[in-house]
């Protein structure tokens, strides 16, 4: 047994960053990696990585998506998936001058809701290479991928489709 | 269900940061300046609370409304936490009211944590995030629906941005206001609401107990909160729900809500206004303190909540008539924009500041009665989560 007196933590070399001492402010690192599921939307990021957008229709009431989605927000039965068209057109959009850290530096840049033939909901995305003074309601817009897939619903993005 | 009333309200002031006290502390001054101005009030007659708290982030405490509790002394009372983005001050406020309304409670208080240390964390990239991608989206339906639109977002009066209540600015950005009049965009670009930190505190009794403690209690008289779908995406493009002082001709072509209007909003005032008994909005309100985290939202609510109809919201702003001495002045105090937004203590900001708005004590609690409105008896707050995904409406009323 240990006498009284010998025992003590080990001291470290480690030290925190101070900023103020009235009141005492200091640097308290923040940062998580979860382990994240896609779980039931899984095939709509499978779907991004073989360069398709996959929207879902309800079993039931035959609403449609344009987003994942397991049940239908109408009457609550199952949507099963299908292959949206890779050519929309903007239902509205917006240019960002200011944005999220993520996105910062890549600001101005447009996003989009797209609308699809047939489809009763939209699809947010970018809107890349078009100057924004020049985007309209209407435009066609045509979906593209990013080759190596990051599995991240920007995998997608939209140019202006040719004959738009 | 039984009548509910404001009895007191408290604030600690909504500034950009506050390194010198936690959450706790500052819900503990909104809360004493709030038992103070009722001296009848005592710890020992408080049935319980409810917190106003929004996110985890913000204070990196997964019990922030545990530790007010138990900073203000009321363990071992009942206490709840309530969440929903950015109404949650407004479901708070309706939470207590039903605590009360169903006789659990007698005297209830409704208290916010501020947000702590949130500046140095995550909400600056949540929050802004939230205003500029999902929140700026709509504006070119709205100009493409409603023509006219675009000429009048630029003419919401500028002052409203510099009212006394909050002096400093709070960002590079404060009170910018340049938008187009012309061109494709109907807003442009959304304002820079730079978050803030604070809390508020609202004290609620049941009537009888509202007697026994204040002459000049404010009663609650029309609640309700609604939803809509979490992406804007989803939303429906179908039939416009129709207020009693509109008809359905109104709005033969209007695809609803699309995203252009907040359906979360229409109906809260709906309900709220059948509660109340308010037939028509713009001739049956005083006030209305409304939840304007981007600019652009203040207009599409107007006309959710049937000041104007839609696409002609912009003349209410044109007619003056929510002008401090106008029809129904809109946020005399500055609203978000103005105060700041720390996101669980705005709408009980909004019930404190329309509270003190029936009491007519402006002049008491703000030191100068400028921002009186004169013989005010019934006023509406708003507060609204994630670009419309849940917003509250609650209507308060001078016995
Ligand atoms: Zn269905």
């Amino acid at each position: 047994m240990a006498r009284r007196g010998r025992v003590k933590l080990p001291e470290t070399e480690t030290g925190t960053i101070l900023f103020n001492l009235d009141p005492i402010i200091i640097k308290d690192h923040y940062e998580i990696d979860y382990i994240h599921s896609y779980a039931q939307d899984s095939p709509f990021f499978e779907g991004l990585s073989k360069g398709e957008l996959k929207g879902s229709k309800c079993t039931n009431c035959n609403y449609t998506y344009a987003t994942p989605r397991g049940h239908c927000m109408n009457c609550g039965k199952p949507t099963q998936w299908f292959t949206l068209p890779n050519q929309g057109a903007i239902h509205t959009f917006t240019t960002c001058y200011f944005s999220g850290e993520v996105f910062l530096g890549e600001t101005p840049y447009t996003l989009i809701l797209a609308e699809f033939p047939g489809v009763d909901t939209l699809f947010m995305s970018r809107l890349i290479g078009a100057d924004p003074a020049e985007v309209r309601i209407g435009m066609n817009v045509q979906a593209k991928f990013l080759r190596n897939s990051k599995f991240r619903v920007t995998d997608v993005y939209f140019v202006t489709a040719q004959d738009g | 269900m039984r009548p509910v009333y404001m009895v007191s309200g408290g604030i600690a002031k909504f500034k950009k940061a506050y390194p010198d006290r936690d959450f706790r502390l500052l819900v503990k001054e909104a809360f004493d300046y709030a038992m103070s101005d009722v001296p009848e009030l005592t710890l020992e007659i408080i049935d319980g609370s409810v917190a106003s708290y929004f996110s985890d982030h913000f204070t990196r405490q997964l019990m922030a409304g545990a530790m007010a509790q138990d900073y203000l002394g009321l363990n071992p009372k009942p206490s709840r936490r309530v969440e929903g983005g950015g109404a949650t001050g407004g479901l708070c406020f309706q939470s207590a009211w039903e605590s009360v309304a169903s006789g659990r409670m007698e005297g209830q208080r409704v208290h916010r944590p501020g947000l702590g240390h949130q500046l140095r964390l995550l909400p600056r990239w949540l929050l802004l995030r939230l205003l500029r991608h999902d929140g700026a989206v709509p504006h070119a339906r709205v100009r493409n629906h409603r023509g006219a639109i675009g000429q009048n977002i630029h003419q919401k009066p500028p002052q409203r941005h510099s009212q006394p209540i909050r002096p400093e600015p709070h960002g590079p950005d404060s009170g910018r206001r340049a938008f187009l009049s012309n061109g494709s965009y109907a807003a442009h670009p959304a304002g820079h609401l730079t978050m803030s930190d604070g809390a508020a505190v609202c004290i609620l009794a049941s009537e009888e107990m509202a007697a026994r403690l204040t002459s000049n209690p404010v009663r609650i008289t029309g609640v309700d909160a609604d939803t809509d779908a979490m992406r804007m995406a989803d939303r429906p493009h179908a039939k416009v729900p129709i207020l009693p002082h509109e008809s359905e001709s109104d709005y033969t072509h209007l695809k609803y809500p699309g995203v252009h209007s907040f359906r979360a909003g229409r109906m809260a005032a709906a309900l709220a206004y059948k509660m109340a008994e308010v037939q028509n909005p713009l001739e049956d309100l005083d006030f209305v303190e409304l939840h304007d985290a981007y600019t652009s939202s203040e207009l599409q609510t107007y006309e959710d909540m049937g000041l104007y109809k839609y696409g002609e919201g912009g003349r209410f702003i044109e007619s003056g008539a929510s002008e401090l001495g106008g029809v129904l002045p809109v946020n005399p105090l500055g609203g978000l924009l103005a105060c700041g937004h720390p996101v669980g203590a705005t709408g009980l900001m909004q019930a404190v500041f329309a509270f003190w708005q029936l009491q007519c004590t402006i002049r008491k609690h703000m030191s100068d009665p400028f921002l009186q409105i004169p013989n005010a008896r019934r006023g509406l707050i708003h507060s609204h989560a994630g670009t419309g995904t849940d917003i509250t409406v609650s209507i308060m009323e001078r016995p």
